[in-house]
């Protein structure tokens, strides 16, 4: 089996974020970088299967600047066999960023039984992205994946949906499926691993290697600024239970009045 | 002036209230909303109370319920050439569908958006990046029809509803090939109001100590006609599921009213609730990073504070 995985390199959760001199993006300079969340369970799911189906491999698939490999060599390193980087700027949009993923996996020549994927990148929020790659291939996708269960080449998945509800999917490879929290436990790369992972095969490509133009920009951004901070609340000290009461009538009255949404 | 689709979901007669909230946005414009399956009656009089010019009711075989391919072909054929834009809601089912959809017309998406303006033919929209952390301003190119999504209760309803002409038309819709299919449907737990789309949220983080204890949010959500959600730190202790979380790796929601019980108010908490209209928060430790996120905070032992509030509610409510 052909399995892809596709990572994006996003900056870490805890990292703070600023617009740049000219709002047309974020200060870039002093970002730690990981590996998307979500894209963890997607290499997990992807080493599952691969340990399920002998004769497998995993090809890890990321689109991003050059400078910084560390997410694929993570991916690597928890077990995929090798990777591919398209060398771009962190700011494509989803239809760059598809098209590029599409490229560079029919370049690798081998056909895809299965491609896994994180639900949603935790930079740009889109949730965009699978969809998009499963359109431009012409197979079905199936996002928010919280349970995957593989039995010859058939996949049974759970996708959450409103009010915890789940829809039960059966889908043929090949397939897109995109990763949620919940749907695995990812490993953690082994010392072994990593040392492994520096002599894996890493192929690099260009965006113009991979077909994708700047006439393929789709959305465009600018006005990048922070969201304005809201005025100071007010506190109330409620730890001595003779003031309980009190503070609390005056907050419910508060919310009616003043703020008015009760 | 922009020729404009609204793509709506109905569950027999409700229509979600993102729909309004996007038409009520869109009103001078001359708005089509299209409807895939069945459809009451009462619905497609509340869509052209709010301005639809025209209900398009797309109906045919497998349309009944949603795969994603299935729902994509129907409105790749209705949308043809006739739109400028096309607009949904950020639900799970459109958010899966709509980037699908803007594929097949190589079209560009602008996801979530909180608020937009049409100035003319061209569309402008507001969007939060980084777990929103920081705002931009969004627009599209490429090939029409442009597609958005727009986060639930991220507008607010309209003041007034706009009476459209509302025309309900039938169109035979094709489902085409779909390779994924729904099995089933297990039903979630909840019958409340998802999150996402909740207009108050009760949500309790570590300090809860139990599944059991949650009793006493799901209490006070009760008289207040609220969802209840949860932080990680709750989630990952095993004292709610995962589709309960709210932030950066769970739920973004915008509620009018976000009451946070025993919550630090970690970055990534922060995240997903941050746009909160009003946002309470109760905790022992008057140094929570949650109090500056607070527009009324309580410094309190939740335990104490939760039940005292339900009963000064109901007195109210
Ligand atoms: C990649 C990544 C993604 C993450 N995603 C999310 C996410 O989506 N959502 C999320 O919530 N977190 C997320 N986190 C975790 C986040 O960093 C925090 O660990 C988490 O939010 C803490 O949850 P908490 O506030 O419930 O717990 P704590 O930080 O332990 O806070 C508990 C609070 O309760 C108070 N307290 C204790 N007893 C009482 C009492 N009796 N009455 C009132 N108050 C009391 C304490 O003073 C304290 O402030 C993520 C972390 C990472 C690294």
């Amino acid at each position: 089996m052909n399995i892809f995985v596709c990572i994006k390199q996003v900056p870490d959760t805890e990292t703070k974020i600023t617009p740049n001199g000219d709002g047309s993006y974020i200060e870039t300079s002093s970002i730690k970088w990981i590996m998307n969340p979500y894209d963890e369970f997607a290499v997990e799911q992807a080493l599952l299967t691969k340990a399920a189906n002998s004769g497998s491999t995993v090809t890890v698939v990321r689109v991003g600047g050059v400078k910084d490999t560390e997410a694929l060599r993570t991916a690597l390193a928890m077990g995929a066999d090798d990777a591919i980087l398209v060398e771009a700027d962190d700011n494509l949009d989803s239809y760059m960023t598809a098209k590029a993923l599409k490229g560079a996996i029919e370049k690798s020549g081998k056909n895809p039984d299965v491609i896994f994927t994180g639900k949603q990148a935790i930079d740009d929020d889109c949730l965009q992205v699978p969809q998009l790659l499963a359109q431009m291939l012409g197979m079905p996708s199936v996002t928010v994946v919280d349970g995957c269960e593989e039995a010859g080449g058939k996949y049974t998945l759970k996708r959450e949906i409103e009010g915890g509800a789940l829809e039960v999917y059966e889908v043929t490879s090949p397939a897109v499926i995109a990763a949620n929290k919940g749907l695995n436990s990812p490993r953690y790369a082994s010392l072994p691993g990593i040392m492994k992972a520096k002599r894996k095969p890493l192929a690099q490509h260009s965006l113009s290697d991979v077909g994708v133009s700047t006439d393929d920009r789709r959305v465009k951004y600018s006005g990048f600024q922070l969201p304005p901070e809201k005025p100071a609340g007010k506190k109330f000290d409620a730890m001595d239970e003779a003031a309980q009461a009190g503070v609390v009538a005056e907050v419910v009255k508060l919310l009616r009045e003043e703020a008015k949404v009760i | 002036m922009a020729k404009v689709l609204v793509f709506s979901e109905t569950s027999g007669e409700t229509v979600k209230s993102v729909t309004f909230e996007i038409l009520g946005k869109l009103a001078g414009h001359t708005v089509d909303v299209a409807v895939v399956g069945d459809m009451g009656a009462n619905a497609a009089a509340d869509l052209a109370k709010y301005g639809a010019a025209n209900v398009h009711n797309l109906k045919g075989a497998n349309l009944d319920q949603y795969s994603p391919e299935g729902y994509a072909n129907a409105l790749k054929e209705f949308i043809g050439s006739n739109y400028d834009y096309v607009f949904a809601g950020a639900t799970s089912l459109a958010k899966d569908l709509m980037p699908r959809l803007a594929g097949m017309f190589d079209a560009g998406m602008a996801s979530e958006v909180t608020n937009y303006v049409m100035d003319g033919d061209n569309f402008a929209g507001t969007r939060p990046l980084f777990a929103g952390k920081v705002l931009a301003k969004v627009e599209l190119d490429g090939p029409k029809p442009g597609f958005i999504t727009v986060r639930p209760n991220a507008l607010g309803m309209p003041e007034a509803p706009t009476a459209g002409a509302g025309a309900t038309n039938e169109v035979a819709a094709n489902a085409g090939d779909i390779k994924a299919v729904i099995k089933e449907i297990v039903k979630g737990a909840s019958e409340k109001l998802d999150l996402t789309e909740a207009n108050i949220i009760v949500s309790g983080g570590r300090a809860m100590k139990s599944a059991e204890n949650f009793k006493i949010l799901e209490d006070l959500a009760e008289v207040l006609g609220a969802t209840v959600g949860a932080s990680r730190a709750a989630v990952d202790s095993g004292y709610a599921p995962h589709a309960m979380q709210v932030g950066q790796t769970g739920k973004t929601v915008a509620p009018s009213l976000y009451i946070a019980c025993g919550i630090s108010g970690a970055i990534q908490h922060l995240a997903g609730m941050r746009t909160s209209k009003v946002i309470v928060a109760i905790n022992t430790d008057p140094d929570a990073p949650i109090f500056t996120k607070a527009d009324y905070g309580i410094v309190g032992d939740l335990f104490q504070i939760v039940p005292l509030l339900q009963e000064e509610l109901k007195k109210v409510l």
